[in-house]
């Protein structure tokens, strides 16, 4: 009985090994382990032996049946695996070739940029605003201290709506310092981008419409220092760190003193090259403090506050940023362009 | 405004060795006179000497060219081929040396003329850059032939005057004082902190006589002409003036004529006064009359084209007529020509404004009409008819009468500010102290007594104590200015909830797949014929800009549509596959009070492959969830002609219990509608195809899909911060129902209908198929739904879900006699 077993043993463990699929094994967990199974059929002959022998046959058919059962458990994890791992084979994919397209939509570069400046003066305090377009010359001129007379206000340089001039589109955000000085809140902290108009023939580098970018800061203690502070903060975020800026005297009505802000040309860092005209600096934006007149004109008492204003050009600014060459692609929206950036 | 270095070192010792171009342009551009291009004019006349022709012979292989030997003052003479007819044995000619760059950009290398060897080439006075108003002696076609003082070798730039460097200024239009040499010297002598040396005119005046016996000045308009004063000078000799003076002139950009007229060009560039001559004895009645033009009068001007004047622009008369138009340009009825005798200086002030109206009116922007719209300062014109008197006599142009006319009608009038340097320090975030601001403006040429400021007559720009600061800033530097923050209290930055709001439609419509746009504000009239609106609509009220640059930038939009149709229209014809594109645009429409009301519209089109109606529709519902706006309606709109009058629908929504009230109390600017209280539907807009008829007017055979959504509807009606809802705790029930019914029936009625017949347990209905043909009678649709129905305290059972289906479906016979499938 023992030999019978025995062979059993040698058998069994040979078919289990060679066995190819899971139905064969299972096949032969029947054949050897089940019901009516081999070893089974040999159990049934254990009333032939002694009882001395009985017990011992008895574990020893115990063994075998735990030591085939591990063995088909074994085959049975290493044949999952090896299809498993046809499986693998056969779902193979071509990972060059390319993924089904989904196409994202693209902020106008435009955007981009006041986006980014936008964010800038958020983090610095300042809120957004927003005004009209269509304007009382008296907000555009007048209450900046741009008089009657002033070439800015002839016909020839800015759109109006009646014969009195009374009536225009905003040739820049200024007056927006003074809706804001008018209707809001002191201290002020506010940025106010937005279009202007100026009769311009489009060209690579004009149009009738375009965008400026105005901020305010009206407060108690406020200087050119801080104005100068702030603005190098901007430009170091706008341009990197150790942007080299410089202030230079300039003149604008509603600002006293005023001045234009320059970047040392980054091309060829201060030396003169076609990009910077050979000044070694480009201009990005004029500012000054709120002249003392604008403040009293809008109700501010300009013996307790002050403040500092500045203007930038967005499309200058954009196109600078992203070496774009005629001020014509921004607003004429071919897909082309718009999918660029 | 272009300035000769050599030329203010007559004012301002500023060598070129010891201040170069560089150091001079970066130091005046940041005290304020911005310098744009300096240019050593020197390097476009390089290797071009002094040569003596020493011998000619006629050219071996042609009949005009000469061979020359000449003599530029080293050992051997140059060989050097000409085609001139004027050059003689033992002239001195300008030499272009091998490897000489000329002015007008030529390089010269050594070549062989017809087998003939030449080592460089004679020059004529245009290849010098020069004409015959610079060397009245010369000959325009042939070689300039030099009379001035000079030696074979010597450099001819310096001969000619180009060993100058040039500084062009960008000047800002408050400080007209700095158009001329004096202007620029005094900033320049404040900058590098050198004396300014000022010479102050004398005349001799030996001729003897009075002015005041010979002519009578009249003004009659006080208010735009603030000082006459004039000057006379009889037996004229008119020529050219000398060598330095038109090389002056030259160099500062204009054109030497003959001495009298350049002595008027001179003086204002030096002294920043325009000036004239008048030919005196063309001066009908021998009086000046300054007034405006009479009607129809008209005068032909110096450079020959006959004008007609109108009665608001300013002129200098005669007893008769105009003999110039005040401050632009002289007549030619009073030109000086060669045998003028008596000649009468004009140096005026006029009123800027009038000046400006007049030049530009003309058409003609001239030197002097471009500085007196500025506003000149009334007390030059002494000093300038002075300065132009002692001219005449150093270069003997003829003689000058004892006397001066001078109508000064209101006299000087003086600004005197306080100076208070804890203001301007307080401003300035400086601490500057008080002597040093005295000493700034002084040097300046304000007159400064303990705090008292007397501000110098060219400095009309000057009228405020902060007008001092800039002074004073400029001057101790604005790159001294400590960068610093120093004041205030700290507010918090940020958008407000419609910016944030906003902002959000347009990520929406990127994830979408759209790509932003930006059109003008302004379109034409006739664009409103291509997008079909009625004669009679309300839109096309528009505001119309009175002075456009052309018809199709001449209305304010009142719709964002036809902007995004002309886009989409360039975009077909580039031939761009496809288009999804967007703008977040507003429109101008009209006020009572002459303004308007700008609302923005969230504007979507799109062309391509993949569009359709529902596929423009996915995104008109994404931009609604996007902003928690749950319960638009689209409803079916065929009134509207611009689109398609059956793929055309409607939004609506009615604002919901959620929908956000709270404004941030800091942004009482940012104002926008707020929908009328109750449960009144607001339009939202439009979407869908565009009229096929619209198409036809852009020229397009294929399907626009728009949509244009008010952003101030969808601001108001958008959902708060969601509130969180529990997840379902028990499982869903589906089935699909299938029913047959009228074609016309809208799908979106029969959802409703089904909602409500569902009640509570329905959560959500989807319509997945909508089927005719084969199998369906004409006239009929299968339309099927899919039902998720689910209870919130229990597991569904199959009865009570079984329920709500026939619920539902007897609700669909009831309402669209609906047969179940």
């Amino acid at each position: 009985m023992r030999e019978m077993m025995l062979n059993l043993q040698a058998a069994a463990r040979k078919a289990i090994l060679e066995s190819e699929d899971l139905e064969a094994l299972e096949a032969l967990r029947v054949r050897y382990l089940g019901k009516k199974g081999e070893l089974t059929g040999i159990l049934r002959q254990m009333g032939k032996l002694t009882a001395e022998e009985r017990p011992r046959m008895g574990q020893l058919a115990n063994q075998l049946r735990a030591e085939l059962e591990e063995a088909i458990e074994q085959r049975r994890r290493d044949l999952n695996d090896r299809m498993l791992e046809l499986q693998l084979q056969r779902e193979a994919v071509d990972v060059t070739l390319p993924g089904l397209p989904r196409k994202l939509g693209h902020k106008h570069p435009m955007y981009n940029s006041l986006d980014q400046i936008k964010d800038i003066f958020i983090a610095l305090g300042f809120s957004i605003v927003d005004g009209p377009e269509v304007e009382l010359s008296d907000y555009n001129f007048t209450k900046l201290n741009i008089d009657e007379g002033h070439p800015s206000r002839e016909w020839t340089d800015t759109f109006y709506f009646d014969p009195d001039s009374r009536v225009c589109l905003r040739t820049q955000t200024s007056p927006m310092q003074v809706h804001a000085m008018e209707t809001r809140p002191l201290p002020i902290r506010m940025i106010a981008p937005g279009r202007v108009y100026r009769k311009d023939e489009v060209d690579a580098t004009h149009s009738p419409m375009f965008h400026q970018i105005e901020g305010m800061v009206i407060d108690k203690g406020v200087t050119m220092s801080d104005l100068k502070a702030t603005l190098n903060l901007v430009v170091e975020r706008l341009y990197g760190a150790g942007t080299v800026t410089r202030f230079r005297p300039h003149h604008f009505p509603f600002t006293e003193p005023s001045c234009e802000m320059d970047i040392q040309c980054h091309k060829c860092g201060g030396k003169g090259c076609p990009t910077c005209k050979g000044e070694g600096w480009i201009e990005i934006l004029g500012a000054g403090m709120v002249h003392p007149k604008v403040l009293a004109g809008c109700g501010i008492d300009p013996d307790v506050y002050s403040g500092w204003a500045f203007g930038m050009g967005l499309e200058r600014l954009a196109m600078g940023e992203y070496k774009i060459t005629d001020l014509r692609l921004i607003f004429e929206n071919d897909v082309r362009f718009l999918e660029q950036f | 405004m272009n300035l000769s270095r050599k030329w203010l070192n007559e004012f301002v010792d500023l060598p070129l060795s010891e201040v170069p171009d560089r150091a001079f342009a970066e130091a005046m551009t940041v005290s304020g006179s911005k310098v744009e291009v300096t240019e050593d004019l020197s390097e476009t006349c390089r290797n071009v000497v002094v040569g003596r022709v020493a011998a000619m012979e006629k050219h071996p292989d042609s009949d005009h060219m000469w061979v020359c030997s000449v003599d530029v003052g080293r050992e051997e003479p140059l060989q050097i081929v000409t085609g001139a007819q004027n050059v003689s044995v033992g002239d001195l000619v300008p030499t272009a040396l091998d490897g000489a760059l000329l002015p007008n950009g030529m390089e010269i290398r050594t070549t062989e003329l017809r087998g003939v060897r030449s080592e460089g080439m004679l020059c004529s006075l245009k290849e010098l850059g020069l004409t015959v108003h610079d060397y009245p002696d010369a000959i325009e076609n042939g070689i300039f032939i030099i009379t001035e003082h000079c030696a074979p070798g010597d450099d001819v730039a310096a001969l000619i005057g180009r060993d100058d460097h040039v500084v062009e200024f960008e000047i800002t239009p408050n400080r007209p004082d700095c158009l001329c040499m004096i202007g620029l010297a005094r900033e320049a002598a404040v900058t590098f902190d050198r004396p300014l040396k000022l010479h102050t005119p004398a005349v001799e005046a030996k001729a003897g006589g009075d002015i005041r016996e010979l002519t009578k000045i009249v003004i009659d308009e006080p208010s735009l002409c603030r000082r006459y004063t004039a000057r006379m000078v009889r037996n004229v000799k008119i020529a050219p003036s000398p060598a330095w003076m038109r090389e002056r002139i030259r160099n500062a950009g204009m054109r030497p004529i003959n001495n009298l007229v350049d002595i008027t060009n001179y003086v204002m560039l030096e002294y920043g006064q325009p000036m004239h001559a008048f030919d005196f004895s063309c001066v009908t009645g021998g009086e000046i009359h300054v007034r405006c033009a009479r009607p129809g009068e008209t005068i032909r001007t110096l450079d020959g084209t006959e004008r007609a004047l109108s009665e608001s622009m300013l002129c200098i008369c005669d007893t008769e007529k105009p003999v110039g138009v005040a401050g632009v340009m002289g007549g030619e009825n009073s030109e000086i020509v060669g045998d003028t005798a008596m000649v009468l200086f004009e140096s005026a002030n006029f009123d800027g404004v009038s000046i400006r109206r007049t030049a530009t009116a003309l058409g003609m922007r001239t030197d002097a009409s471009s500085r007196y719209e500025k506003g000149l300062d009334p007390e030059n014109t002494f000093r300038a008819v002075q300065r132009a008197c002692e001219l005449v006599e150093m270069l003997g142009a003829g003689e000058v009468v004892e006397g001066i006319i001078d109508v000064y009608p209101a006299g000087r009038k003086e600004t005197v500010l306080n100076l208070e340097p804890g203001k301007i320090n307080a401003l300035l975030g400086t601490d500057i102290d008080a002597d040093t601001m005295r000493v700034i403006l002084r040097k300046l040429g304000f007159a400064v007594e303990g705090e008292q400021v007397t501000v110098p007559s060219w400095r009309a720009d000057v009228e405020h104590w902060s007008d001092l600061a800039e002074e004073v800033a400029r001057f101790y530097g604005y790159n001294e200015i400590p960068t610093r923050f120093t004041g205030g209290i700290s507010t918090c930055g940020g958008l407000s909830p419609e910016q944030a709001a906003e902002k959000r439609v347009g990520e929406v419509c990127r994830s979408l797949g759209m790509d932003e746009i930006i059109t003008y504000s302004f379109i034409s009239p006739s664009w409103y014929d291509r997008i079909r609106l009625p004669a009679d609509s309300p839109l096309r009220n528009s505001l119309r800009i009175l002075n456009p640059l052309g018809e199709d930038t001449s209305i304010m939009r009142t719709t964002v549509l036809p902007s995004m149709l002309e886009i989409l229209t360039r975009n077909y014809n580039y031939r761009n596959k496809e288009a999804y594109l967007y703008e977040i645009g507003r429109t101008y429409l009209p006020r009572p009070d002459g303004l308007a009301d700008e609302p923005k519209t969230v504007s979507l089109g799109a062309y391509g492959e993949k569009m359709d109606f529902f596929v423009l529709k996915g995104w008109g519902e994404a931009l609604l969830a996007a902003l928690g706006i749950e319960n638009a309606r689209f409803t079916a709109d065929d009134k509207n002609p611009s689109y398609h009058p059956t793929r055309c629908a409607k939004i609506f929504a009615v604002p919901s219990d959620n929908a956000r009230r709270e404004r941030s109390p800091d942004r009482s600017a940012d104002t926008l509608a707020v929908p009328p209280a109750g449960a009144h539907e607001v339009p939202i807009g439009t979407l869908g195809q565009i009229h096929p008829l619209v198409m036809r007017n852009y020229g397009i055979d294929a399907p626009f899909y728009c949509a244009q959504l008010s952003l101030d509807a969808l601001l108001a009606l958008r959902g708060s911060t969601p509130v969180f809802r529990p997840l379902p705790r028990f499982p869903a029930v589906t089935r699909d129902i299938a029913v047959l019914c009228d074609a016309a029936v809208p799908a979106g009625d029969m959802q409703d209908c089904i909602r409500a017949a569902g009640g509570e347990t329905l959560k959500d209905v989807r319509v997945f198929d909508v089927y005719t043909g084969t199998g369906i009678a004409p006239g009929k649709k299968s339309i099927a739904f899919s039902l998720t129905m689910r209870s919130d305290d229990q597991t569904l059972t199959d009865e009570h879900a079984e329920a709500t289906v026939r619920r539902i479906l007897a609700a669909l016979e009831q309402n669209f006699s609906a047969q179940i499938r």
